[in-house]
């Protein structure tokens, strides 16, 4: 089943000067057909301004397509009728952790969304309970949320998400404002989440590193999707990824250098450990 | 104008239930002209320690000299230093306030006191040092794309011309493209106005490629204090506060377990190419 389908998606800014006269017409999303399956992990690439926050946005009706349509869960966002379904259906994290949270207790935060659903209150505490056991966070449930670390932060936003019961999560570089232990933390969870809950993931990132383990991977640039394939298909394509001002991890760029001189490794290495693997074979 | 950092200890809310030691005794010589990467994770001190370097945190016990002045000192010029010691914070381009980028830019040697032409002058030679085109200049800074917004923030403080350009975490939120830009930039300032450059990052990768020094903060204190290679020497202890080794770094270590002959110190992906071909070759 679709989870997300869009047909010749297309948005487009106007620009408008102090005065409100338009000053011209900026087309962020260019005509775009994506189908993603439910259950899927889904990552999109692009560099800054190459649209994909736009995109991201039509998937729980934050914004409504210029052209085009976008169905979530079989439901088209332009219909006002479906708005708190699809939003209930396709819940979405954002980078900055700090701008997502706003209960004084970790457990009161995530269970602000559920509580604006009109959930009985049992069944809230059920959920709340779900949520952060789901993400590691239990543990913290009593805490204030300031004094929690940016990836904790940040896993508390995805519990908050996830007591809604979507069958979908949008995160969009949820990772861009952590470290690195906070990163894997957040990628952690996020892919138990995927596996284990079978909940569809769209994952928007710049670091290449954390694409690795989705099952497919969609490249931007303005505005439209100019690569599609597995995390193998798409980073075995080292030069066109750079034309599009990305790269490459760098397990993988360093496989390519030696293919490159001579060494027979077997293109779209994406770990540390295929890479020794197939070392072990020629070197020892 | 070497900075010399004497039993500098940092205490926040002392004598209440919240007190925290951000800095415990750190020792440091910062000698002129050195580029160094500052290196820890959230709450290790980095940012603590930067703050002091400039006056905006006074030490809780301990001394800072800028030149051989203590800069706590009540007679010491504090906005002096602060044209001096330049800080770019994380995200600096939130902090882009004017209405055009030259404007912007004349900001800081305009509060220095300096005459109008002297200003303009300055402001035009920054704009020029980050590569912004003449055609950006009047436009609003809001207008600008990411990077271009960061470039404009840094030509912000290099307009001061100081001796000292510290930056917070210059590269994140960008795309691999607009990394590798400012990591470029950062380098070449370094070169061109023979400065000192203290770069606080997160990415070990980013780090090793440019830097002659890693500073290393775990728990408010330093952890490790060294050349790239003799700090990523250290794997297991890197790792066990919860920081990684650049991944070439880690090839070359598991080679060198595997009993290849590899000098494991290497840092670089030019240099790991180089043994791993070089090993290949002899075995053919």
């Amino acid at each position: 089943m679709s989870m997300i389908q869009t047909q010749k998606l297309t948005f487009e800014y106007i620009r408008r000067d102090e005065e409100g006269n338009v000053e011209g017409i900026t087309r962020a999303v260019d005509e775009v057909d994506l189908d993603i399956k439910e259950g899927d992990f889904i990552a999109i690439l692009g560099h800054n301004g190459s649209g994909k926050s736009t995109l991201a946005k039509h998937m729980n009706a934050i914004l409504s397509p210029t052209e085009g349509t976008i169905y979530v869960a079989g439901m088209d966002t332009r219909d006002d009728e479906h708005i708190w379904d699809i939003r209930k259906s396709a819940g979405m994290v954002f980078q900055n952790p700090d701008n997502q949270i706003i209960g004084q207790i970790v457990e009161e935060d995530v269970g602000f969304g559920p509580e604006n659903m009109g959930v009985p209150t049992e069944e809230i505490w059920k959920r709340v309970e779900e949520s952060l056991k789901a993400v590691g966070m239990y543990a913290y449930r009593k805490h204030s949320p300031n004094k929690l670390s940016g990836g904790q932060k940040q896993r508390v936003s995805i519990a908050g998400v996830l007591a809604m019961h979507p069958k979908c999560i949008v995160l969009d570089e949820p990772t861009a404002m952590l470290d690195p232990q906070g990163r894997k933390e957040v990628i952690r969870a996020v892919r138990a989440l995927n596996q284990v809950e079978k909940i569809t993931i769209i994952l928007i990132t710049h670091y290449m590193e954390e694409v690795v383990y989705a099952d497919k991977v969609f490249v931007m640039d303005k505005g439209s999707i100019k690569m599609e394939g597995t995390p193998k298909e798409i980073f075995s394509q080292v030069e066109k990824l750079q034309n599009l001002r990305l790269t490459v991890p760098q397990v993988t760029l360093l496989a390519e250098s030696l293919r490159k001189e001579g060494m027979p490794l077997s293109k779209g290495i994406l770990t540390v450990d295929e890479l020794m693997e197939e070392l072990k074979c020629l070197l020892l | 104008m070497p900075i010399i950092i004497n039993h500098l200890n940092c205490i926040y809310e002392a004598g209440t239930v919240r007190e925290v030691k951000a800095l415990k005794d750190i020792n440091l010589v910062i000698p002129d002209g050195q580029f160094i990467g500052l290196i820890g994770h959230t709450g290790s001190g980095k940012s603590s320690l930067i703050q002091h370097l400039n006056g905006l945190a006074k030490p809780t016990e301990g001394e800072i000299y800028f030149n051989g002045e203590d800069i706590n000192d009540p007679d010491f010029d504090k906005k002096k230093l602060r044209s001096q010691v330049g800080l770019v914070f994380q995200y600096p381009e939130h902090q882009l306030f004017e209405v055009d980028v030259f404007s912007d830019v004349c900001f800081g040697p305009k509060n220095m006191g300096l005459s109008k032409k002297e200003t303009q002058l300055r402001a035009y030679e920054a704009l020029k040092m980050v590569g912004m085109e003449d055609e950006y200049f009047y436009q609003s800074p809001f207008d600008l794309s990411g990077g271009q917004k960061r470039r404009a923030a840094i030509a912000g403080v290099i307009a001061m011309k100081p001796k000292v350009l510290i930056l917070d975490e210059p590269t994140a939120g960008l795309d691999p493209k607009g990394r590798e830009e400012i990591l470029n930039l950062i380098k070449s300032l370094h070169e061109q106005m023979e400065i000192t450059v203290i770069l606080v990052s997160h990415s070990m990768d980013d780090v090793a490629d440019y830097v002659e020094r890693i500073i290393v903060m775990n728990q408010g204190e330093v952890f490790l204090d060294d050349t790239p290679k003799e700090v990523f020497s250290h794997q297991e202890e890197l790792e066990q506060i919860g920081l990684t080794v650049p991944t070439v770094t880690d090839v070359m270590r598991r080679c060198g377990k595997l009993g290849l002959s590899v000098d494991e110190q290497v840092t670089t992906l030019a240099d790991a190419k180089k043994e791993l071909l070089g090993l290949y070759r002899q075995k053919k």
